[in-house]
């Protein structure tokens, strides 16, 4: 029930769902948030390498899949509860094509 | 006369001199400017800032420890710098890039030796604490993590992929390694307790921690609470939690509960259950009050903008509060009057009294993340 309640508060939440984020808050949130596990500046961590070179095989639609839906088994958590899609996509973008700092 | 003047202007100078060569460091401590790779040299007692000092590398989720006489600080890097800084010269003293991707260290209970902790290549590197030249080289061919000091000049530390910790025994000069095997799926990180007795992981891939008794010879895994998460819905784990700031209440431990909006409170002695307490979110660190009568906790992404503390004799929270977007640490007074916030996302750090909650200053600072005061360097485990 607890966790019911968690997800009707990210959901009514503006920050979150549904909402479309500026550029910059996006490139804060890849290299703030997806840094505490790949590092700040990508090269990996306790997650792996997520610069151009080491993502090359996906995608943009595949990769905003797997930041939206997680990896199963792995360390990689879904954040479709936290973004929306087309914000998953722009990430993917930038990832793959964005010149990173 | 006009000898005596003279005289007297130079004893005066003698002084002034003294007084600006003497500097205690007893009170001081660093925090981490994580983005621009720079230290602040901060000031306890003055809740103020001292310098910065610059040019550390990519200091992400750096840490830090401190030599035995408090004048040196170990900063491991996450670009895999090892940055030794002199805080009474307020430099950089010596600096070695030894690995491509670190993730942490110790230093020995003599304090001549520091260890850093390594993903890429995985394994612990060991360094003399003088001259950062390299003792001992340690692969252990996978992420290694939760690495501490444990008495008799030993290091401690676990694999991420194959769930082992070994220890590192250097008290006769080349490492005598003691693998321990069957520590669970996934090891996210470990602690040691205040008297080097218990190393305790964290588990990301099942249910609960494992446990070592090092006073015995030839230490077995100790399961402790291995389905606390069972018949809960699990939650995405958006930041793995910290055990390095575990906190010891009285008799009992308080760990932060992965992929659930809880801590977990362990019995010291046969680590039992003792309870749960509901939190806001997902706790990244858990950290006692010097004096373990209260328990403050962080949260992860998207909630790292609050803090809630907790009273340990009735385990319920007492205070909430939001210091302001991205609360990334915490550090107590070596006493516990006050307590530092790092607040990453308002470039301030924030200094609350622990006993009214109020707000007792706040200090300018770049992105900050850890907070060290040099009271670690008397401590095991930190």
């Amino acid at each position: 029930m607890r966790s019911l309640f968690v997800l009707l508060a990210f959901v009514c939440s503006p920050a979150f769902a549904g909402e479309t984020s500026s550029f910059d808050d996006l490139i804060n949130l890849v290299h703030q948030d997806c840094g505490s596990c790949h590092g700040l500046t990508l090269k990996g961590g306790l997650g792996p390498d997520i610069r151009p070179d080491a993502l090359s095989h996906y995608d943009v639609s595949t990769l905003s899949t797997v930041v939206l839906d997680g990896i199963p088994d792995t360390a990689m958590p879904p954040w479709r509860p936290l973004m929306s899609e087309a914000d998953a996509k722009k990430i993917a973008e930038y990832l793959l094509h964005g010149d990173l700092k | 006369m006009k000898w005596l003047g003279s005289a007297f202007l130079a004893i005066l100078m003698v002084t002034n001199l003294q007084a600006e060569t003497i500097v205690s460091t007893g009170d001081l401590g660093l925090v981490v400017e994580r983005a621009n790779g720079s230290l602040l040299l901060v000031d306890q007692s003055e809740r103020s800032s001292i310098t910065r000092i610059t040019g550390l590398g990519d200091l992400s989720h750096a840490s830090l420890v401190y030599s035995p006489d408090q004048r040196f600080a170990y900063v491991f890097g996450r670009d895999g710098g090892l940055t030794k800084v002199d805080i009474i010269e307020k430099k950089i003293a010596d600096r070695v890039v030894q690995s491509g991707n670190a993730i942490g260290g110790a230093i020995s209970d003599d304090g001549t030796l520091v260890a850093v902790s390594n993903y890429e290549p995985g394994g612990v590197r060991i360094f003399d604490a003088d001259t950062l030249d390299l003792v001992a080289d340690i692969p252990t061919g996978s992420k290694t993590i939760g690495l501490v000091d444990a008495p008799g000049r030993r290091f401690v530390f676990t694999l991420w992929d194959e769930g082992e910790t070994w220890i590192a025994d250097l008290s006769s000069g080349e490492p005598k390694i003691n693998k321990i095997k069957d520590m669970g799926r996934n090891p996210y990180d470990a602690l040691i307790t205040g008297d080097g007795r218990l190393y305790i992981t964290g588990l990301f891939g099942e249910d609960g921690l494992t446990a070592l008794d090092l006073w015995d010879p030839n230490p077995k895994p100790i399961r402790v609470l291995p389905k606390y998460g069972k018949g809960q819905q699990e939650l995405p784990v958006y930041k793995m939690p910290h055990l390095e700031g575990w906190a010891r209440a009285g008799r009992e431990f308080v760990l932060p509960a992965v992929g659930h909006h809880q801590v977990l409170w362990i019995d010291g002695e046969d680590l039992s259950e003792t309870g749960r307490t509901d939190t806001y979110g997902q706790p990244v660190f858990a950290m006692a009050r010097p004096d373990g009568r209260q328990v403050w906790v962080n949260f992860a992404h998207p909630l790292n903008d609050t803090i809630q503390v907790i009273d340990t004799l009735t385990k319920k929270i007492v205070h909430e509060f939001k210091p302001g977007p991205a609360v990334l640490h915490m550090e107590f007074t070596p006493r516990g009057h006050e307590v530092w916030i790092s607040v990453r996302d308002a470039g301030k750090v924030m200094i609350y009294d622990t006993r009214t909650f109020e707000k007792r200053g706040e200090i300018e600072a770049e992105s900050p993340s850890g907070i060290f005061f040099t009271s670690r360097a008397h401590k095991t485990g930190l």
